[in-house]
């Protein structure tokens, strides 16, 4: 019966679990991650479904890298110079914040879900200015 | 590219119904193999092996003093010093070479030679080093571990380590701390369709025109013309890399 009691005490804490996580999440769903100041709190939706890219951003990108650099097509959909040009905040006419400095863009969620994003070892974190 | 999410997404579906629109293709002729669905007569898209980049420097009219092709290769990839000369990034240097017996003096610069054997490439325990289709070697950062063999087996000194944290990186040349990196025939350029460096652009514009970049399997192209018409050399030739940069009156 031991063991019963466990399964019992588990399915418990478990739904105890999802009732906890359920408005938790709806919030989540509801709220939105757009950084105030940036070119993407204007647009209604990003390059793809907004959901589509919360779940699979990494993916998109992931993919578009190896294409990118190693087969050297650049036609892709995805591009992350673009989101740092869209959901970059500007503080003034051509001063940006950096996405993944404290409660921008990148870093909210990132920081939140405890992921560390290696892509700004390399690449740039505000739109650039080229003449 | 496989993707490591477990989620079933909308892909997954289309997937399927492309897999089944696939089946009824090959289906309509049993026992042939269609290769190109798909592309359907569109243009290559990205690196192409029916193309190998490479580039002639005419040491002749490499001018003394000059700086032009090095400042311009900095300024179109950011790349950043710290004054420290011996340890700073440089994608293309000049080079003098001074014949002892003759007290002549040759100018030239040195950059990747964009081998089509790359020692390089060889060496690299994490295949970040490569070479693409059309002959341009990179290094894919998203793998390089920064061990720096490469640098230990290119025998032209091409390439250089990143020893500092870098922000504000050009979009075109992302680069950072810990990774290896050398010139990359301006490979943003070439996919975008342009037909030049920024070296060579620069040196044409100082009037120079010391540098030449194309298309080594064009025989119509700038740079297979000179070559056909001019006595060029493979910097240690003895090694049999078939550089992709030659010189001219060296």
């Amino acid at each position: 019966m031991r063991s019963s009691f466990f399964s019992r005490k588990c399915i418990a804490g478990l739904l105890a679990g999802i009732v906890l996580t359920i408005p938790a999440m709806q919030a989540m769903a509801e709220s939105t991650y757009v950084t105030k100041g940036s070119k993407a709190a204007s647009l209604s939706s990003c390059v793809a479904e907004t959901n589509d890219i919360r779940r699979n951003h990494m993916d998109y990108m992931k993919h578009g890298r190896d294409v990118t650099v190693r087969a050297g097509d650049r036609t892709g959909t995805f591009s992350l110079s673009e989101c740092i040009d869209c959901h970059s905040a500007a503080t003034a006419p051509g001063e940006y914040t950096p996405v993944d400095s404290e409660g921008q863009f990148c870093r909210s969620c990132h920081a939140y879900v405890a992921v560390n994003p290696a892509c700004f070892q390399c690449h740039r974190t505000t739109p650039e200015k080229r003449d | 590219m496989s993707k490591e999410n477990d989620q079933p997404t909308m892909n997954r579906r289309q997937l399927i119904g492309g897999a089944i629109a696939t089946a009824g293709a090959v289906a309509i002729a049993p026992g042939v193999i269609l290769h190109a669905v798909a592309g359907d007569g569109q243009a290559v898209k990205g690196a192409s092996s029916e193309k190998r980049w490479g580039m002639v420097v005419d040491t002749n009219k490499c001018s003394d003093g000059c700086s032009a092709c090095v400042d311009a290769c900095n300024d179109e990839h950011n790349l950043t010093g710290f004054d420290r000369p011996a340890t700073d990034a440089q994608w293309i240097r000049t080079v003098k070479l001074k014949d002892k017996q003759t007290g002549h003096i040759n100018r030239m610069v040195m950059m990747c030679q964009h081998c089509e054997f790359p020692p390089c490439v060889d060496v690299c325990p994490t295949n970040a080093s490569f070479k693409r289709a059309d002959g341009i070697v990179l290094v894919d950062r998203h793998s390089c571990i920064g061990c720096r063999y490469c640098m230990m087996a290119c025998p032209y000194k091409a390439r250089s380590f990143v020893h500092e944290v870098l922000q504000e990186q050009a979009v075109n040349a992302p680069r950072g701390k810990g990774c290896v990196e050398a010139c990359t025939l301006c490979v943003h350029r070439v996919d975008a369709g342009k037909t030049t460096t920024a070296c060579q652009d620069a040196c044409q514009k100082d009037g120079h025109a010391a540098i030449i970049f194309g298309d080594l399997n064009d025989p119509k192209s700038e740079i297979s013309q000179v070559l056909k018409t001019n006595n060029s050399t493979q910097i240690r030739a003895d090694l049999e890399l078939n550089t992709g940069v030659r010189y001219l009156n060296l």
